[in-house]
C-alpha cells in the first residue's frame, strides 16, 4: 500500500498541468457540467450574433416567452422574434446536435476499429451520403418529403446503404472482423466516390450544390428537418453510451474483450448500426463537415484519459461547442461553408496533437 | 492420462471438465478427444511443444472455440450455455499483450477486469475500485500508477495483464505464457503470485508453460499435451520424467535439471 501512495504521490507532483489534469481525470462530470454549462451561454451568445445583433437577454425572453409562455417584461419586434426563433435558434440547434453526433460517432468507431485515425466517415457513409444528395439533387423534380427534402433523404439513406454494403462484404471476408471492416470501408468508400466524381462531371449548373453538400453547412438548418433528426441522434447516442462498457473492453483487442464478458460479434454489428445512424442523421441535415469526429475524441483522451465512460459524454459537449462556434465563425466571416471554418480550425489543432502523440499522449 | 493409471478419486465436483473434446479449425484438427477433469483449487500447468494444443485447449474452455465434437463444461454447464459476461465471472484470462489505440494509465487497463461486474449504466463502484487497487498492490504495481501503459517493458505490461486477470476476481484463472517476457525475478513473483492466490481464495489456475522448471516446482499438476492429445497428467515428479521429455521434446532432460533454482534432483 505504501508503494501504491507513493506512486499517487509521484504523479501527484509533476506539474500543476498535471494536478489541474488529475482533477479533470478524477471529476469527469464536474468537467461534463462545465462544457454544458459554456455550451449554453455560447448558444445564447451565437443566437444573438448576426447581420442584425439581438440582445442576450431578449434571446432569453423570446425563447421564455415561446418555449414555456412567460412574461419578461421585455419588448422585442416581430422581425427578431423571426429572426431568433424560426432561423437562428434551429439553426445553432441543428449545429450543436450535428456537432455532438460526429463526436460521438467519431468515438465510437475510434473504439470499435480500435484505431486513433477513425472518423464517423471511415466505413463509407459520407461517400455513400454524398453521392446520395448528388444522385438526388440530379433528378430534375423537386419532390420535399415531409418537409426533409429529397436531398437530404437521399443522404440519409445513401450513408445507410454504405455501411450496409460495407458491413455485408466484410463479412466474407478471411480477415478478422475489425480488419475486414477498415478495408471494405475504404473500397467500398473508393467505389462510392468514383461514383460521386461521375456525378459531379455531369452535373452541369447543380454542381454548385453538389459542392455546398460536400463542405457542410448549417443553412438549411429548419425546425421541422430538426425535429426528424434529433430523435435518431438521440436514440443512437443513448445506445452508444448503454454500451462504453463494450468499446473500453475492446481496448485491448478482440479476444480479451470477449474474455472480459462481451459478445464481440453481436456487439459490433449494433454498435457499428448506432455509430452509422447518428452520422447518417447528422451528414443528413448538414452535409459533410470534418475534423469534429476525429479530433473531438482525441482531445478529450488528452484530458480525462481512455475510458469511454467519459470520453463518450464529454464528446457529446465538447462536439456541439466546437461546431456552434465553427458556424459562429462561418456567419461572422460572410457566411462561408462551415466545413472550411472547422477544417481550418481542426487540421492545425490535428497536426498539433499529432506531435504530441509521439511523446504517447502526455501533455 | 490413462497409461499412467491415474484414478480420479471421488471429490468435489469437477469445476472444468472435458469429455472426449475434439478441437477443429475448419477441417485441422488440433486436439483428438481429450478428457479432463479439474476440481475447483486446483493447479493445473499445460505443458508441451509448440502447435501441441494447449493454447487451442485453452480457447475451448474459454468458449473462444466451439468443441467440433464432445462436450466443454464450467460448474457443470456446458461452456456454450453461458453468455459472455457470465463466463467472464467465471474464468479470468490474462489477456495477449496488445498494441494499445489509444493512451491509457496502467490504472486503465487493470481497471478493465471489473467490465463483466460493472453496470452498464451506473459504472465502476467503489467495490470496483477497491479491487483495482487490491489486484495492483498484490502484483506490486504500486510504481507503475499514472504511467502510461504504452511505455512499459514488455515484463511490466505483462504485470500489468495478470494484475486485470485478479481484479476480475473470478474463480478459475487461465493464463496462456505469463513468464515469456519476465526476468527470472519476475517470473518467481508471478509464479507465487499463483500459488498465493491458490491458497488465499482458493482460485483454481491453469497456465500454460514453456519453463518446464517453473512447472515442476509451483504446480502440483502438470499435463502434457503432445500431437493433439493429453499424454500424460498427474504430480510433476510422475509427469516430467526423462524419458517423457525426450519423447515429447526431442531434448535431452539433463540440461533442464541442472537449471540452479529447480527442485527437482538433478540426477532424475
Amino acid at each position: 500500500m505504501t508503494a501504491a501512495s507513493a506512486g499517487f504521490g509521484a504523479a501527484r507532483a509533476r506539474t500543476r498541468r498535471s494536478l489541474l489534469r488529475e482533477g479533470a481525470r478524477r471529476h469527469p462530470r464536474a468537467l461534463f457540467g462545465a462544457v454544458a454549462a459554456a455550451l449554453a451561454a455560447l448558444a445564447v451568445l451565437a443566437v444573438g450574433f448576426g447581420t442584425v445583433a439581438i440582445a442576450p437577454e431578449t434571446t432569453m425572453a423570446i425563447v421564455l416567452h415561446r418555449v414555456l409562455g412567460l412574461e419578461t417584461g421585455a419588448t422585442w419586434s416581430a422581425a427578431s422574434e423571426t429572426i431568433v426563433w424560426d432561423l437562428r435558434i434551429p439553426r445553432v440547434l441543428t449545429a450543436a446536435m450535428v456537432g455532438a453526433a460526429l463526436a460521438v460517432a467519431g468515438a465510437t468507431f475510434q473504439g470499435l476499429l480500435r484505431n486513433p485515425l477513425a472518423d464517423p466517415y471511415v466505413l463509407g457513409t459520407a461517400s455513400g451520403a454524398a453521392l446520395g444528395a448528388a444522385v438526388a439533387l440530379l433528378i430534375p423534380v423537386r419532390i420535399v418529403v415531409v418537409e426533409f427534402g429529397l436531398v437530404h433523404a437521399f443522404a440519409f439513406v445513401g450513408a445507410l446503404l454504405a455501411i450496409t454494403v460495407v458491413y455485408r462484404l466484410s463479412r466474407l471476408s478471411a480477415w478478422s472482423g475489425m480488419t475486414s471492416l477498415l478495408l471494405t470501408g475504404y473500397a467500398v468508400g473508393s467505389l462510392l466516390a468514383a461514383g460521386l466524381a461521375m456525378a459531379m462531371y455531369l452535373s452541369g449548373a447543380t454542381l454548385r450544390q453538389i459542392f455546398a453538400f460536400l463542405l457542410g453547412g448549417f443553412e438549411a438548418a429548419t425546425w421541422p428537418r430538426l425535429a426528424i433528426a434529433l430523435p435518431l441522434v438521440v436514440f443512437g447516442t443513448a445506445g452508444i453510451l448503454w454500451r462504453a462498457r463494450v468499446l473500453n473492453g475492446l481496448m485491448l483487442g478482440e479476444e480479451a474483450a470477449a474474455h472480459l464478458g462481451v459478445d464481440v460479434r453481436r456487439e459490433r454489428a449494433i454498435l457499428l448500426a448506432l455509430g452509422s445512424l447518428v452520422t447518417a442523421a447528422a451528414v443528413a441535415v448538414s452535409g459533410l463537415i470534418g475534423f469534429v469526429g476525429l479530433v473531438v475524441p482525441h482531445v478529450i483522451r488528452l484530458v480525462v484519459g481512455p475510458s469511454a465512460r467519459a470520453v463518450l459524454p464529454l464528446s457529446i459537449v465538447v462536439g456541439a461547442c466546437l461546431l456552434v462556434l465553427a458556424d459562429l465563425g462561418a456567419r461572422l466571416l460572410g457566411d462561408i461553408p462551415v466545413g472550411v471554418v472547422s477544417a481550418l480550425v481542426g487540421a492545425p489543432f490535428f497536426l498539433f496533437l499529432l506531435r504530441r502523440a509521439q511523446s504517447g499522449y502526455e501533455l | 492420462m490413462t497409461d499412467l493409471g491415474v484414478t480420479v478419486l471421488p471429490g468435489p465436483a469437477p469445476i472444468v471438465e472435458f469429455r472426449s473434446v475434439t478441437l477443429a479449425y475448419g477441417r485441422r484438427e488440433i486436439v483428438r478427444a481429450a478428457d479432463l477433469s479439474i476440481a475447483p483449487g486446483e493447479r493445473v500447468a499445460l505443458v508441451g511443444p509448440n502447435g501441441a494444443g494447449k493454447s487451442t485447449l485453452l480457447r475451448a474452455l474459454t468458449g473462444l472455440l466451439a468443441p467440433a465434437a464432445g462436450q466443454v463444461e464450467v460448474d457443470g454447464h456446458d461452456v456454450a450455455d453461458f453468455d459472455r459476461a457470465a463466463l467472464a465471472r467465471r474464468i479470468a484470462v490474462v489477456p495477449q499483450l496488445a498494441v494499445l489505440p489509444f493512451s491509457a494509465r496502467v490504472e486503465d487497463i487493470v481497471a478493465l477486469g471489473r467490465l463483466p461486474h460493472e453496470d452498464p449504466i451506473r459504472g465502476p463502484r467503489p467495490a470496483d475500485r477497491a479491487a483495482v487497487a487490491e489486484a495492483m498492490d498484490r502484483v506490486g504495481l504500486g510504481r507503475l500508477m499514472g504511467r502510461d501503459a504504452r511505455e512499459l517493458s514488455l515484463g511490466e505490461r505483462q504485470l500489468v495483464l495478470v494484475a486485470l486477470a485478479i481484479a476480475q476476481a473470478a474463480p478459475i484463472v487461465v493464463l496462456d505464457e505469463p513468464t515469456v517476457h519476465l526476468d527470472l525475478r519476475h517470473q518467481v513473483d508471478v509464479m507465487e503470485l499463483l500459488v498465493d492466490l491458490n491458497a488465499r481464495d482458493g482460485t483454481t489456475v491453469l497456465a500454460v508453460l514453456h519453463d518446464l522448471n517453473l512447472a515442476a516446482r509451483y504446480f502440483p499438476r502438470v499435463l502434457v499435451v503432445a500431437d493433439g492429445r493429453i499424454a500424460a497428467d498427474g504430480p510433476p515428479a510422475d509427469v516430467l520424467t526423462a524419458a517423457r521429455i525426450r519423447d515429447v521434446f526431442g531434448v535431452d532432460p539433463g540440461i533442464l535439471w541442472g537449471a540452479p533454482w529447480s527442485t527437482v534432483p538433478a540426477d532424475r
